[in-house]
């Protein structure tokens, strides 16, 4: 279980980090806490698995590759085979399960577009089933952050 | 593959220097959780720490940091109606669209992707953050009001079940 003080560090750090000397301290002195209590309770909160991440996040298209989302249709007694299928290829970061007719959604990290390609290719022919690749046109925004 | 970055994805295309790339790999797992993080990382690579918070900078102000930051597993945290709206808008707006709806405080994630008719005739994507589905339900209704008539169609996903997340965040 995470407290109010849990939930300010998480508020905070949510929002940025500074490019300082002693950051750790300079955040904690806005929350009136000591370094090493802001310590503890981060170190705390990654291992717990509340925080995902704590540090850079990169955007990870600006460093080169290819990336795609992929939809497919999958009949309900093919699912687990078709899972089975697209998790095995090394370039499939997610794939989730989702409430629809379209019930598997996964997205592909490639170095290339041909790539990208190549694979969705192939996993129509193991699976017989069409894919449908929706790689991003426009991105208009990333980076929510909820008040927890 | 925990890591948060592929090393060989940072290819030459990104115009990043070895410099740039060793912060990279050497951060993409987090921060040190230390008193002087950026002396730790400084260390670790033979630079000095004024070099590595000048290069975190510049990759800031170029967009390839996003931001630098604590990621909440929402939903850990009580976010479990986490549902992908998906809407039909012309395609001659969708830019001033998108931004609109990317700007609404419960959404994540805003993108642009293909049609593929007949099958799929949503090319606006919304990521929307709720406790449940039923709160989640009010804020697509917040999304519809907003479009108006340029919507012509829309649908929301939920996630039932996680097949595979490896640490690359996308």
């Amino acid at each position: 279980m995470i407290d109010k003080l849990d939930r300010e560090i998480i508020n905070i750090l949510q929002a940025g980090f500074p490019l300082t000397e002693t950051p750790y301290a300079d955040v904690a002195a806005q929350l009136n806490i000591d370094e090493e209590e802001l310590l503890k309770r981060l170190a705390r909160l990654l291992e717990d698995r509340i925080l995902t991440r704590f540090g850079p996040m990169y955007d990870v298209q600006k460093l080169g590759g290819a990336f795609s989302l992929v939809a497919i249709q999958v009949p309900e007694n093919k699912f687990d085979k078709v899972a089975d299928v697209v998790n095995s290829y090394p370039e499939v970061a997610h794939n989730y399960q989702r409430d629809h007719d379209f019930n598997m959604w996964y997205v592909l990290a490639t170095e290339t577009p041909q790539q990208i390609d190549k694979i969705n290719h192939d996993i129509e022919k193991r699976i017989g089933l069409k894919v449908f690749n929706m790689p991003r046109l426009e991105e208009y925004f990333v980076g929510l952050q909820l008040q927890i | 593959m925990d890591v948060a970055v592929e090393y060989k994805l940072l290819s030459d295309e990104a115009g990043l220097d070895e410099i740039e790339r060793k912060i990279i790999y050497a951060t993409q797992a987090g921060l040190p959780l230390v008193a002087r993080p950026y002396d730790a990382i400084a260390e670790q690579l033979g630079i000095s720490m004024q070099e590595v918070v000048s290069r975190l900078r510049r990759m800031l102000q170029r967009g390839i940091i996003r931001r630098i930051a604590a990621v909440p597993n929402h939903y850990a945290l009580g976010y479990k109606g986490n549902g992908m709206t998906v809407w039909d808008v012309p395609d001659d707006k969708i830019t001033e669209l998108g931004q609109q709806v990317g700007e609404l405080d419960f959404v994540s994630h805003c993108y642009h992707r293909p049609r593929i008719m007949p099958d799929w005739p949503y090319n606006l994507f919304a990521m929307v953050h709720a406790h449940n589905r039923e709160e989640a339900m009010v804020l697509v209704t917040k999304i519809a009001a907003l479009l108006g008539e340029n919507e012509s169609g829309h649908d929301v996903l939920f996630s039932q079940r996680i097949l595979k997340k490896t640490g690359m965040r996308l």
